[in-house]
């Protein structure tokens, strides 16, 4: 083990990846010259020692996503970056009609598998055009999956994983991420899609997380720990697929649900999380499930109005006990 | 240029592949005006020579995109009518095992990577191909997109048409210049009369082919694939044509005249632009043609027999398991 930024542990990701697999290549906008929105790219065509894997591309999303579609129907791995979540609305048709239909549509013939690596959420006062948390609107696409890691570790497992999928994957990283330390394992690992993992083990309050929330999660129990509370964190990884049966064991061995996003919750994928638990696990219920995500506006960008749209590990806490009452 | 001399034997598969093409179209026309076929269709009557001409000059592995109107360019890249008939009548023997349709019909054995139901969705998934084939996998395969003239004011057009010029990508644009986008008569909606005057704005050649001439159209995309495939980039060919039927079968057509589109018809049929040429004698393409008939009433016949998918795997092919 060795503690490494989740920056240093994705580009790791990318180049062991393109080193083992010659089909990977990355293409994004501004990915040579600042080394990507994050810098997350930083010399990795030399790295690679083929320059010619790294490709600045114009400032057009949907030739971005499309050819990558089209690149990957002709053999390629593609991994783009959208820079920020913000853009892909901007290439809707070319994600959810294109590379998440091609495969199913043509039954069968082709295989599309890229991945979009979109960094998301609010970092500091970017405004509404470039903090959404869109995994909601993905994760309702057949077709299409969603990751979305937590950690250093889990960023790297997740990601060469992601690539080595033969399906398309949307892959959000929040954008704090980026600077996060961890350890991550020397040795070859990868993270397996649609399976989550419990981050802290618990008794009377399960907390259903992932993303940049899990830290967030991890930290409000350990203050409610102090308090008496023994609270699970799971970390999902990924919301499409995600993984029901240990959302549901937990559900059932607690009895008690929080659920928390940064995205909306107006239809944000704890509404999924909730119905499901409501649908499968009433009966171990002592109280309903509370979700908290933002509250349904436009990510404002003054900073006291920004912190308003954040969900913190204060919001947690109080979710826990709103629950627990 | 150096005047092409066509063998008879080029010339009878020019004027089979354009009349597989007709048969097949007047068939789903028939069976969909029936009730027979499930879906939505549109069709290519009068348009033949484009996909016939373009795909003439193409190798089998080399790829195209098509459109919502993708039958004839599924029939001149090399596929089987029977498996083709199939998939519109939704059968499991299909192209896409009845997923698809008409509108998602696709063959990528022969290259054909998929008509497309979004209109100008096709342009950079072509560029995406021609991009692998060139940049990474290293080899000399050519991509062509078919687009219709309503298809030239996506935004997509300019993206794709900016990164094939930019990367010099083997991508060939073809527009099928057929004057109406759906209801819409295409200069109602543009203002520049020939598309192909838009590849100055990327340093590419665009030239204007006569669409109903297959030699013509075949000769204009030999030139293109012979540039893509030196490396030297795309070209963007306007292949003027007319579209003969509705936008889909059963369009009423409140938008033009029957009268006025079949006299257009009769002036500018490509099949029979191609006999008035007298390369070959009038009693051949008559044999020609009753060999398609015969064709396509057996790729009917063979559709009609095969079973609808299993209900059971209807899921299959969401994901790669």
């Amino acid at each position: 083990m060795s503690i490494k930024t989740y920056k240093e542990a994705t580009w790791e990701a990318m180049k062991e990846e393109m080193l083992r697999d010659p089909s990977v290549y990355a293409m994004a906008e501004d990915i040579i010259g600042n080394g990507g929105s994050m810098g997350h790219y930083i010399g990795l065509g030399q790295a690679v020692g083929d320059e010619n894997r790294v490709l600045d591309a114009p400032i057009s999303e949907t030739a971005i996503v499309a050819s990558a579609v089209g690149a990957a129907l002709a053999g390629m791995r593609p991994v783009i970056d959208m820079r920020f979540s913000n853009c892909l609305p901007v290439c809707m048709d070319e994600l959810t009609n294109q590379a998440a239909k091609s495969r199913y549509m043509f039954g069968g013939q082709g295989k599309v598998h890229m991945v979009v690596r979109c960094p998301d959420g609010i970092m500091k006062m970017q405004g509404a055009h470039h903090t959404d948390c869109l995994e909601a609107w993905f994760a309702h696409v057949p077709g299409l999956q969603v990751v979305i890691p937590s950690s250093p570790a889990e960023g790297k497992g997740l990601l060469k994983s992601a690539i080595r999928n033969d399906n398309p994957v949307i892959f959000f990283e929040h954008k704090t991420l980026f600077k996060m330390e961890g350890e991550v394992p020397e040795e070859e690992y990868t993270i397996p899609i649609g399976k989550a993992r419990v981050a802290r083990d618990g008794k009377d309050v399960s907390i259903i997380v992932y993303g940049v929330m899990v830290s967030r999660a991890l930290e409000a129990a350990k203050v409610l720990e102090q308090e008496g509370v023994s609270a699970e964190v799971i970390d999902l990884r990924t919301v499409s697929p995600w993984d029901k049966e240990t959302v549901l064991a937990s559900v059932r061995k607690t009895g008690r649900v929080v659920v928390a996003h940064e995205a909306v919750r107006q239809c944000g994928f704890g509404a999924e999380l909730s119905a499901t638990i409501g649908e499968e696990a009433f009966a171990s219920l002592k109280t309903p499930v509370v979700r908290i995500g933002a509250p349904f506006v436009p990510i404002p960008m003054s900073p006291h109005l920004e912190d308003m749209c954040r969900t913190l590990p204060k919001d947690i806490i109080s979710a826990v006990k709103r629950v627990l009452s | 240029m150096e005047k092409i001399v066509y063998s008879k034997e080029q010339a009878r598969e020019l004027y089979e592949k354009m009349a597989t093409i007709r048969y097949f179209e007047a068939c789903i026309k028939h069976d969909s005006l029936a009730g027979e076929i499930p879906g939505f269709v549109h069709l290519y009557i009068g348009e033949e020579a484009i996909a016939t001409g373009v795909c003439a000059a193409l190798r089998q592995d080399d790829m195209i995109e098509s459109t919502h109107r993708g039958h004839g360019h599924c029939i001149a890249k090399g596929a089987d009518v029977n498996r083709m008939m199939a998939e519109i009548y939704g059968k499991e023997t299909g192209l896409c095992q009845g997923r698809g349709g008409s509108m998602h019909i696709a063959d990528f054995s022969i290259g054909m990577l998929g008509a497309n139901g979004v209109v100008g969705g096709g342009y950079n998934l072509a560029a995406g191909a021609a991009l692998a084939n060139k940049a990474v996998l290293k080899n000399d395969k050519v991509s062509v997109v078919f687009f219709g003239d309503g298809a030239s004011n996506r935004g997509t057009f300019h993206e794709a048409m900016n990164v094939a010029s930019a990367w010099k990508l083997p991508v060939i644009f073809v527009n099928e210049m057929n004057c109406w986008a759906s209801t819409t008569p295409y200069r109602a909606t543009c203002n520049v009369e020939n598309i192909s005057d838009r590849a100055k704005g990327y340093h590419i050649p665009g030239v204007i082919v006569d669409g109903q001439d297959v030699f013509a159209v075949y000769e204009a995309a030999k030139a293109a694939v012979e540039r893509a495939r030196s490396g030297e980039g795309p070209t963007l060919i306007e292949a003027k044509t007319y579209r003969i039927e509705g936008h889909f079968v059963g369009d009423p057509e409140l938008y033009r005249k029957k009268e006025e589109t079949l006299k257009i018809f009769q002036d500018t049929d490509p099949l029979r632009i191609f006999r008035q040429k007298k390369i070959l004698p009038d009693a051949e393409c008559n044999e020609i043609e009753a060999r398609c008939e015969e064709a396509i009433r057996k790729a009917k016949e063979y559709a009609l027999s095969c079973s609808y998918p299993d209900a059971e795997s209807f899921m299959k092919y969401v994901y790669v398991d």
